[in-house]
């Protein structure tokens, strides 16, 4: 088994483990007030890191590119209110716009 | 006797839960666009919608394997963010009040959307009617429509010239968007993307996202009175 297919696989349990475990424990538990503060600041430092290394990174450079655009289309969407296919699509139909452009 | 008014309910937050199936499964089409174009083959990006089946960490995965990292970096990530579905079922357990093979089930679509609609209700039974008709529309279309995305993206070729990788940043732009509520989570999400652009030249792709975890540690472990109100009152919405 390649290692990408135990990556999900692991992935798979995992997330279901999170999911079942909440539904599983006492609500005492996790309910103190740390472990709260990390579990809903935890999603919020990982997307936005996810967002620069998705649009800055090339390698292990770090540059502005297409991308850039592409993300700054997307804020104006959200902006305006937008769904997420549509935020997603106009980032997308940027960067591929400025590259056929620019050549 | 039925109640009319529980009834009414159970009708309102089954058009709600459809509804937001459909709009939530529709955007399956990008993940499977992006999964095959991150490299992934059809099965393994279809693998991913049906057993990880968690928008965030699914992206997370596929976005970590684009920046070059290694699987089990991305799998990391993902199970970092998957920790908050794990909030969300401490929730819901006392309002669905399921046990065995039933609580077993419904694991599998504890998720954004369907805790959502089930902790906005106002009994159990309207509870298990809105977390079962979210969950369940938006399983079957989120696998769907991933596996018309991945067939598609095979279709289109290369992913740059359709602009795919941006795609990938905007799409978690979109997660992280309605998170950033207050000034506090704002700073936590600029702190975060620059420790990672920090470590981009220095570490291995697929590092500096996990590093990036660290700041949310940080910040929890922060003293400051109005975040932690705005925290608190945040957890006490999911309840």
């Amino acid at each position: 088994m390649s290692a990408t297919w135990a990556a999900i696989l692991v992935l798979a349990a995992g997330s279901y483990a999170l999911k079942l475990a909440g539904l599983s424990l006492p609500a005492g538990v996790l309910e103190r007030p740390l472990v709260r503060r990390v579990a809903l600041a935890l999603p919020v430092a990982l997307l936005a890191a996810l967002v620069a290394v998705q649009v800055a990174a090339d390698g292990a450079r770090v540059t502005v590119d297409a991308r850039a655009a592409g993300l700054g289309v997307a804020v104006l969407l959200l902006l305006a209110r937008a769904n997420f296919l549509v935020v997603v699509v106009g980032g997308a139909v940027t960067a591929a716009l400025l590259r056929w452009w620019v050549g | 006797m039925p109640d009319p008014t529980v009834s009414e309910e159970r009708r309102a937050v089954t058009r709600q839960g459809l509804a937001i199936g459909v709009a939530t499964g529709l955007y399956g089409t990008s993940f499977g666009a992006v999964g095959v174009a991150s490299g992934l083959s059809v099965a393994q990006t279809c693998a991913l919608s049906f057993l990880v089946f968690t928008g965030a960490s699914q992206f997370a995965f596929v976005g970590v394997l684009v920046a070059g990292g290694s699987p089990w970096s991305g799998a990391a990530t993902g199970l970092m963010l998957g920790a908050r579905n794990t909030l969300y079922g401490l929730g819901l357990a006392p309002r669905l009040q399921w046990r065995g093979w039933r609580r077993a089930g419904a694991a599998q679509v504890v998720i954004d959307e369907s805790s959502a609609v089930a902790t906005a209700t106002s009994s159990t039974s309207a509870a298990r009617v809105g977390f079962l008709v979210t969950g369940i529309s938006v399983f079957v279309l989120w696998n769907a429509m991933t596996l018309v995305g991945a067939l598609l993206g095979t279709a289109l070729g290369d992913p740059r010239t359709y602009g795919l990788d941006a795609a990938v940043g905007a799409a978690f732009l979109a997660l992280l968007w309605p998170r950033l509520t207050d000034r506090r989570t704002v700073a936590v999400a600029v702190a975060a993307a620059l420790l990672a652009l920090v470590l981009v030249p220095l570490t291995p792709a697929g590092v500096p996202v996990l590093a990036a975890a660290s700041v949310a540690l940080v910040a929890a472990l922060l003293p400051a009175p109005s975040g932690a109100a705005g925290a608190a009152g945040t957890a006490e919405d999911v309840r």
